[in-house]
């Protein structure tokens, strides 16, 4: 909107110089007067609207959160904190705990991240420092694109292709770095040559791998909309200074942008963590502590609720509302860590994660 | 009398022309005459951000070098995995390829170059195969989804028919997937009546209202986009279903859907309203117009391309989410029109359950069927691409044209109640769009 449609439109006026009284040090000083607006009905009417569709979106949330709260504090009252530290899932002999499923979740959600969060950074410096300028436009449609697949297909992708390819990997894996506690597999003996490959599929690592591509595009976004908002400035001024282009990034791109990596890898495993489809398509359930992700079998609170909400009793859901609700806390804590993060940083007061 | 006057350029409040002041001075000619020829300033052509230049390009050295390492780690590699060692693999070639390509094309570099360089070329090569590496996985989930697929999509009957009739053994020309596309179509058509009015309504109410409660409103609807989708099914499943006994039906999985999507579209649609430059509502505001006027005719026309995408993307979430549905619809494989008795399945359910059977042509059915959502997903994405392309308050030049039709419309109206009331109409001074003065 520009204001310099100016006509100015001189008549013949007569001016009169009127010289200010000069003000008197002895007189009160101003009062500042109270402004006010008196709304009209129209006003009324539209403040009352919004507010009321606020208070019933609040009145939806908060009843969502109340009362899986509710419905949980009875599973939870039985059992006390032993909730936290059980493995098993008996809700009907009153013998069941998060332990097991809430470590699967959250090493899924790991290895996912460990293998989504490079790749996604590199992804993201790639198009906004790296790739020839005609190129860039269609790889962030891409990239948002892909963000938008729905989580079952990768859950196909992985199940009938992936788990076919990536068996050799897991047996390598567990040859060579069975000495790392979290790659070794108990039960594959690396120098048979028969030895089955059955113990390395349907593990947590390769759910874990499926939803890395599905959270990659998805922290790929946010980190990408970070990157491209470093200031042109710092940039020119880094290569004025006789910087290479890694130079720059290294001193310019990733400083400015740590707080959009740290909120789109938040982000990312905040999906993760709540990954039912995909999870449950590939692993195979499995209800004691299990640390070896290479290993067949494994669980996630998802996937766990997904599996058994048609066969509990009330008690059975009740329990299963408690594990739902765990989950919730940690992802709500990973969100609000992540928004936090992004808001602090120099990036973020317009980024939108 | 005939005065020069020099003004300087003007700043007003935020707004993203006034902040790209124009260069120079502008020099105003005001005549006795109350008409006067208003030349609106040039407008700045380029977006407010500054264009970054392209630096650094490949030279032929660079490709060269580039070849030269590529085809000798080739070579090496070949000869390790054939005659050297007893690697075998596929991945495995790749990733020792790719490892003796980094080593030679560094120690190519470094013959010429000094470490810093060799540094930068290194890392751009590890920049660029991260994008490779994501590239290549994210194009084989969608050929291999649709390749998966290819018998079962191009049957005609596969759109046309539902699976009623059709048995686990049956060829791929009988039975199709309507049922879960019309079952969809309900589904998101109820969750949009539930959500847009709903989220747009509260998205107003964050930004138009100030205080406690609109930053209330704003911390729980960011808490519950953290919220698992699975727990949205399970509280619709927990009372819906369980405590006030109705049957699972598209229903209660559309509310399901709409608990999911509600946060998410809210929050957007925030972040868009958010956008909306503020000296448009001031100006709204020093015309007199009450605040719902400025919000209805200022602010939601402003934000529309925004808002628009802001809902299609939580449309094409909520098309994708199997978790909530698989809890609160059942299944069936008839198609059911009503959304609020029986069983009615969606897309993904479909595909998620077609695929756990054994019968590879009902596999074949679910890929298909995943197939046909992706592209559906994909559709509605691109559509939110184009219409939420620029943004807010930025006008396309068609918007723009529309925009001075209205108000060149507003003269005629104006001038026809003052002839009306026998007063004389002003002679106005002829506005010229700038995009039409000649240059």
């Amino acid at each position: 909107m520009t204001v310099d449609v100016v006509a100015v439109d001189v008549v013949a006026v007569d001016v009169m110089t009127v010289i200010p009284e000069p003000i008197d040090a002895a007189a009160p000083a101003p009062q500042p007067r109270t402004l006010s607006a008196r709304r009209g009905r129209g006003d009324r009417i539209f403040y009352r609207g919004a507010s009321f569709s606020g208070l019933i979106v609040l009145a939806i949330m908060v009843m969502v959160g109340l009362f899986l709260a509710i419905e949980a504090t009875q599973a939870l009252r039985s059992t006390g904190l032993s909730f936290l530290t059980t493995a098993e899932w008996q809700p009907d002999r009153n013998k069941f705990g998060i332990a097991a499923v809430l470590l699967g979740t959250v090493l899924i959600a790991l290895v996912a991240g460990l293998i989504a969060v490079p790749i996604a950074m590199g992804t993201a410096l790639f198009i906004t420092e790296v790739a020839p300028t005609w190129i860039r436009s269609s790889l962030v449609a891409l990239v948002d694109l892909m963000a938008a697949v729905p989580s079952v297909v990768y859950g196909l992708w992985g199940l009938f292709f992936l788990q076919g390819q990536i068996v050799g990997l897991s047996r390598w894996l567990n040859t060579w770095f069975s000495w790392i506690p979290f790659l070794d597999v108990a039960r594959a003996d690396p120098n048979s040559p028969l030895s089955s490959a059955s113990v390395y599929t349907a593990s947590a690592f390769i759910a874990g791998v499926v939803v890395a591509m599905m959270v990659m595009p998805i922290s790929c976004v946010v980190m990408r909309e970070v990157f491209s908002q470093v200031p042109s400035g710092e940039r020119e001024g880094a290569f004025a200074l006789g910087s290479t282009r890694w130079g720059m990034i290294r001193v310019v791109s990733l400083p400015f942008g740590r707080g959009g990596i740290i909120g789109g890898t938040m982000l990312g495993l905040g999906r993760a963590l709540g990954e039912t489809i995909a999870v449950l398509l590939i692993i195979s359930p499995r209800f004691d502590i299990n640390f070896h992700v290479l290993e067949a079998g494994g669980n996630s609170v998802s996937s766990l609720i997904a599996l058994r909400y048609s066969e509990s009793s009330g008690f059975g859901l009740s329990a299963l509302m408690a594990a739902g609700l765990a989950l919730f806390a940690v992802t709500l804590v990973v969100n609000f860590t992540a928004s936090w993060f992004v808001a602090r940083s120099r990036s973020g007061a317009s980024s939108e994660a | 009398m005939t005065a020069t006057m020099r003004t300087s350029p003007t700043r007003t409040g935020d707004n993203a022309d006034a902040t790209n002041a124009h260069p120079g001075e502008r020099r105003i000619q005001a005549k006795d005459t109350a008409t006067t020829d208003t030349v609106l300033p040039p407008r700045p052509t380029a977006p407010s951000d500054q264009q970054r230049r392209a630096t650094g390009r490949l030279s032929r050295n660079d490709l060269l070098m580039m070849g030269g390492a590529a085809l000798s780690a080739l070579c090496t590699t070949l000869l390790l995995f054939g005659r050297l060692t007893s690697m075998s693999g596929a991945l495995g070639f790749v990733v020792v390829g790719f490892l003796v390509y980094l080593v030679t094309y560094a120690v190519l570099v470094s013959l010429t170059e000094d470490r810093p360089a060799v540094i930068d070329r290194v890392m751009a090569v590890m920049l660029t195969s991260a994008a490779l590496l994501a590239g290549v996985a994210l194009f084989s989930v969608v050929v291999f989804t649709l390749w998966r697929g290819r018998k079962a999509i191009v049957k005609s009957n596969f759109f046309t028919q539902d699976m009623s009739r059709t048995g686990p053994l049956d060829p791929l020309s009988s039975g199709g997937i309507t049922h879960a596309i019309v079952g969809t179509l309900i589904m998101i058509t109820i969750a949009l009546i539930i959500t847009v009015p709903l989220s747009l309504a509260c998205a107003v109410f964050l930004n138009e209202t100030r205080g406690r409660a609109a930053s209330l409103v704003r911390t729980v609807v960011t808490a519950m986009t953290a919220l698992p989708s699975i727990l949205a099914g399970l509280f619709i499943f927990a009372t819906w279903i369980l405590i006030l006994g109705f049957e699972r039906s598209g229903l209660a999985a559309s509310i399901a859907v709409s608990i999911m999507m509600l946060p998410i579209i809210i929050r957007s649609a925030d972040v868009v309203l958010r956008l909306v430059p503020g000296n448009l509502r001031e100006a709204s505001a020093a015309l007199g117009a009450p605040q719902w006027r400025t919000v209805w005719h200022i602010v939601l026309p402003t934000a529309r391309s925004g808002l628009t995408t802001a809902v299609i993307l939580g449309v094409a979430r909520g098309i994708g989410e199997t978790a909530p549905v698989l809890l609160t619809a059942g299944f069936t494989s008839t198609m059911n029109l009503d959304p609020v008795t029986g069983p009615m399945v969606s897309l993904p359910l479909t595909a998620f359950e077609l695929v756990r059977s054994p019968q590879p042509n009902l596999v074949a059915r679910g890929f298909a069927t995943a197939a046909v959502l992706m592209i559906l997903v994909l559709l509605l994405f691109t559509v939110a691409r184009v219409v939420g392309g620029r943004p807010a308050g930025r006008l396309s030049k068609r918007q723009s044209r529309a925009a001075m039709h209205r108000s060149s419309a507003d003269l005629g109206r104006i001038d026809a109640r003052h002839e009306a009331a026998g007063q004389p109409v002003a002679r106005r001074p002829e506005t010229r769009h700038p995009d039409e003065v000649p240059t």
